[in-house]
């Protein structure tokens, strides 16, 4: 078996990485898609649903169906290449940031030092599908709604960072894989605990970098339509469907990685080395990730919409104040070796 | 080393082509755009040259951040192109001259004679064990910690700057001030208890049907 | 190498500034309106402690601070002490006319104390890349300051074009930083200055290397041919800003060419030297002859300038000892001559009239005998008459250049000096002989009477006793 992977150029390697990655993570969001309109059905006394296969279970499919076959309608004197790319910028970085991403000890495409930075930047790229969309489009609603996402992504994005040099500065490491094995011992041994601001910093910026409610003023159905696709039909309103989702995903699994410890298991590893479904393992890592997918979900259903100064102080004056004061503590942690982090 | 030479022509020419764009295009976004294609091209040109931290951060930083803004406001301008065209047209002569000479310069000066390979030999490649970020991290807080605070206090009268030179407390604007809302007590700000004569009990069909239901 | 406190020594000063003008970014926001002169008070106090602290660490060998970042010699000693005590006049003398405009916000202390930073790190830069900060530092907020008064169409424009020449001056000056290192391979001065040694003019990129080097003091110094902007923003900025700009930074940019020039590319002498001597002789051509036409006073100060810096450069392209001291001499007394007249400019203001006409100046010793006294006294010595410094200077600068054989340079900066005297002797006549066009008084505060009486005998006792001065500076240049 491993003769004949490694007999396939390299080419067919890397190729095949890539498919055994975006294959799975796209049928993730369409599945994501469904288990959001099922869990706030719930919530909200309701079935969702149901209709299509077993239970409502081809739901998906059936949109996926649908919006494939609908026309793409371009609005009068839109940009017309922009306008079409949009789409496609927007949801590039979200799968590109997947390359350097550890499912396991070892396991990943692009083992790169400098993989949170290259994370972070690509990040940074997803907000030009947006600004793109929206003045392609030719629409003052899309105008509006992009560059309302526009600064909450840059407010943001700055929160995030901050966060993210307080796991930098406690694992040492730019490395995610490095980051996780920092965090190796039990779950009290998980960067949530001595980050904990920076935990919830991080979580909560990453629900408004991917502009989902309650922070969802870019979108703002009931001041702008839809924001900033408003004018997108068919395939185009799609893949903004699908680099939202993916974007959903890739943060939740980034928090599950940066501070509940990844891939590792819970329980200290001599109680629970060599037990099969105890030991550390992807399991693990999917559990946390879809927990925070979870969280998503259930944030939307609770929290009614912020209004967008509120959003702005928020990042600005709330977010980056405690962001800097607790690498600061952090820092000091470190250098002092506070245990049982970082003893050694 | 053939693979690495011809990504480097490709993002070479990429980056020189898109260069081009931004300063021929009509429209201001359209110009900005080619301005990220290029700062990408050139975060490549920097990861070939095993410079992998510049790079990202050249990305992350000014594609971004710096640009976003940049088309943030550049979206949001409206420019009269024919006036720069016009401008453009009257200073190409004087422009064209400025940039042969510089061009001449250039090639004179810093080209292959002063700055080729036999004074600048390729220096060897860096180990994978080498950590790019590590190491600028170490000599920029050791070696160069005085320059890194400087720059930080530019930036910080950058900011005082900018923000002495435009902000300004508008009061004819009803604005929120989320800072005292986010005060606001639970008890009196919020609700207050009216006393109310009492008008009897009353009379809804649940009441009337209890009022029915009691004396079973 | 692991951090050494003893680093921390030589920039004394510069962290005592630094501090200062963090406290005073976040005192201002618990101010109100009618205490913002709390800011002004704790600026000065900053520049006092950054005073003594150069006193104390101050004097003895050169030290190599920072991995040879930052140099602390005789001549960092001084120019940092002129800069801080012209700095600290400059204050005083805005502070009324801030006040009578509703222009005393904190920010323009900090805008103000980040430009003292900016001269003292380029003071004591020893290298490129620390010199080049110090620079931007500075730039970066006097932009600003220049557009402080932001109401003020002006000042705005003045701001775009000081920025946007600024910034080319900058960049060509990064060019010529970016060949020199492209040749030598380094950016500590001492370094290049051996790796120059080594190989002489021969080599073109260093010889244009200079070449951008040179284009680019010009344009900060604000030599003819880059000097189109100088009267311009002098013109337009705020009295106090213009007062600012045209004192003190002078100083940092002399620093900034003798370590570029003198310390860095010594080897390059001949090179420089020819570059400078037509800097110089443009300068102070065109700069006198200019002056007379105008009837702004401030545009008249901004040629009057322009003139001046070419006796600077006069003395630097001597190449001799003599010629740096002499140099030195005349930048540090230039600084507090252009303190005061931009300071009488202030007080002859008030609130709602800006007195920029020579016009304004017009029967000043009816209205107040002590400050035409002062005013004339600066006239003089800007015109270069004896017992003023003014004279001392330009003698110390003629000598070393005619030492040097260059006879011709001083008798053509002699002719152009006789010249420009007619339009400072012209202020003198109208403090002294015309009758004053308006009757208000002239009402300043004892603060500002003290300083403006320290700044204008400073002027006639560095005439009358140079020597200590003098030899201050000569110490500097071993």
């Amino acid at each position: 078996m491993i003769e004949l992977w490694n007999a396939l150029p390299l080419l067919i390697q890397i190729l095949l990485k890539i498919l055994a990655i975006v294959l799975p993570l796209l049928g993730l969001v369409a599945y994501y898609t469904l288990a959001e309109r099922k869990v706030i059905g719930y919530m909200q006394v309701r079935i969702g649903p149901n209709r299509v296969g077993p239970r409502g279970l081809l739901q998906p499919i059936a949109d996926a169906v649908k919006l494939m076959m609908k026309e793409i309608v371009l609005p009068t004197k839109a940009d017309r290449t922009l306008f079409l790319i949009a789409p496609l910028i927007a949801i590039v970085p979200a799968i590109a940031a997947w390359a350097v991403f550890p499912f396991d000890d070892g396991l990943v495409v692009a083992d790169i030092n400098a993989s949170l930075l290259y994370i972070l930047s690509l990040s940074s790229l997803g907000v030009y599908g947006i600004i793109i969309a929206g003045w392609a489009s030719n629409s003052k609603y899309a105008l509006l709604g992009a560059m309302r996402s526009a600064a909450q992504m840059v407010a943001y994005e700055i929160a995030m960072g901050f966060a993210l040099v307080g796991v930098l500065v406690a694992a040492g490491s730019l490395n995610l894989g490095e980051i996780v094995r920092a965090q190796s011992g039990s779950v009290l041994t998980w960067y949530w605990l001595p980050l904990l601001p920076l935990f919830g910093v991080y979580v909560i910026s990453g629900v408004a970098e991917t502009n989902r409610a309650p922070f969802d003023v870019a979108e703002g159905e009931s001041e702008i339509v839809a924001g900033f696709h408003v004018e997108y039909s068919g395939m185009g309103f799609a893949v903004f469907f699908l680099a939202e989702y993916a974007n959903m995903i890739l943060i939740s699994a980034l928090s599950a990685i940066m501070f509940l410890g990844g891939w590792l298991s819970p329980f200290p590893q001599t109680w629970v080395h060599g037990i099969i479904g105890l030991d550390n393992g992807f399991h693990w890592l999917l559990l946390k990730t879809f927990g925070f997918m979870f969280l998503f979900l259930w944030l939307r259903a609770t929290f009614p919409r912020y209004r967008y100064d509120q959003i702005m102080r928020l990042g600005w004056k709330v977010f980056i104040p405690i962001t800097i004061v607790w690498i600061l503590v952090v820092a000091g942690a470190v250098v002092a070796k506070l245990p049982p982090w970082w003893s050694a | 080393m053939g693979f690495e030479k011809f990504l480097f022509y490709c993002f070479a020419a990429i980056a020189l082509a898109s260069a081009g764009m931004v300063i021929s295009r009509r429209n201001p976004v359209h110009a900005v755009l080619w301005m990220v294609v290029t700062f990408v091209s050139g975060a490549a040109l920097w990861i070939l040259l095993e410079a992998e931290f510049l790079g990202i951060v050249l990305i992350l930083v000014y594609v971004g951040a710096v640009m976003v803004l940049f088309l943030f406001v550049v979206m949001m301008l409206d420019v009269d192109i024919a006036t720069l065209r016009a401008c453009f047209i009257r200073y190409l002569p004087l422009g064209a001259a400025v940039a042969l000479l510089m061009l001449g310069e250039i090639v004179w000066i810093v080209g292959p004679a002063n700055f080729g390979l036999t004074h600048f030999p390729s220096p060897p490649a860096a180990g994978l064990d080498v950590n790019n970020t590590h190491d600028l991290g170490m000599s920029l807080y050791t070696t160069y910690v005085y320059p890194v605070e400087l720059a930080a206090v530019l930036l910080l009268v950058a900011i005082v700057a900018a923000i002495r030179l435009t902000m300004r407390r508008r009061t004819d604007t009803k604005t929120i001030d989320p800072a005292v809302q986010s005060r606001v007590k639970k008890g009196p700000d919020r609700i207050r208890i009216v006393k109310m004569a009492s008008v009897g009990p009353l009379e809804t069909p649940e009441t009337l049907a209890e009022a029915k239901d009691e004396p079973r | 190498m692991p951090f050494n406190s003893a680093n921390l020594l030589p920039i004394l000063p510069e962290i005592a500034i630094l501090i200062t003008a963090a406290v005073v970014l976040v005192v201002d926001l618990y101010l109100k309106e009618k205490d913002k002169g709390v800011n002004h008070v704790l600026a000065l106090i900053g520049l006092l402690v950054a005073f003594v602290l150069t006193g104390l660490v101050g004097g003895g060998e050169r030290v190599l601070a920072f991995d040879g970042n930052v140099v602390r010699d005789l001549m960092s000693d001084l120019l940092k002490a002129g800069a801080l005590i012209v700095s600290a006049l400059t204050l005083v003398y805005a502070r009324p006319w801030l006040k009578d405009r509703n222009l005393l916000a904190g920010e323009f202390y900090v805008l103000s104390l980040c430009a003292v930073l900016g001269m003292l790190v380029m003071i004591s830069a020893n290298t490129f890349l620390t010199l080049y900060l110090g620079l931007e530092l500075l730039a970066l907020s006097l932009y600003a300051l220049v557009a402080f008064d932001r109401d003020s169409k002006l000042g705005s424009e003045a701001a775009m074009k000081y920025f946007v020449l600024g910034a080319l001056g900058s960049g060509l000056l990064l060019y010529g930083i970016s060949m020199i290192y492209g040749a030598t391979g380094s950016i500590e001065l001492g370094a290049v200055a051996r790796a120059v040694a080594e190989q002489g003019s021969g080599n073109k990129v260093l010889v244009f290397g200079v070449a951008f080097l040179v284009i680019g003091i010009g344009f900060k110094f604000g030599a003819v041919p880059f000097h189109m902007w100088v009267p311009d923003i002098y013109e337009g900025a705020p009295t106090p800003v213009a007062m600012f700009l045209g004192s003190a930074p002078k100083i940092a940019a002399f620093a900034m060419i003798v370590r570029l020039l003198v310390e860095g590319l010594n080897a390059l002498h001949t090179d420089w030297q020819g570059m400078l001597a037509i800097l110089a002789v443009l300068s102070i051509g065109l700069g006198n002859v200019a002056a007379i036409a105008q009837s702004n006073i401030k545009r008249m100060f901004g040629y009057s300038t322009i003139s001046h810096v070419g006796f600077i450069f006069l003395g630097l392209l001597a190449g001799s000892t003599q010629g740096y001291a002499s140099a030195m001499f005349y930048t540090l007394t230039y600084a507090l001559m252009a303190a005061g007249a931009f300071g009488i400019l202030t007080i002859l203001s008030r609130e709602g009239f800006d007195a920029q006409n020579l016009e304004d100046l017009k029967g000043l010793n009816e209205r107040d005998p002590w400050y035409a006294a002062m005013m004339a006294l600066l006239m003089f010595s800007a015109a270069g008459v004896p017992p003023t410094v003014g004279f001392m200077g330009k003698l110390l600068v003629l000598e070393a250049v005619v030492r040097v054989d260059m006879v011709w340079l001083a008798l053509v900066a002699v002719f152009f000096s006789i010249i420009g005297a007619f339009y400072y002797l012209r202020v003198v006549k109208f403090i002294y002989f015309d009758q004053p066009t308006t009757a208000v008084p002239i009402v300043t505060t004892g603060g500002v009477r003290a300083a403006m009486t320290v700044n204008g005998l400073a002027i006639l006792f560095l005439g009358l006793f140079p020597a200590a001065l003098l030899g201050l500076c000569q110490a500097a240049f071993p």
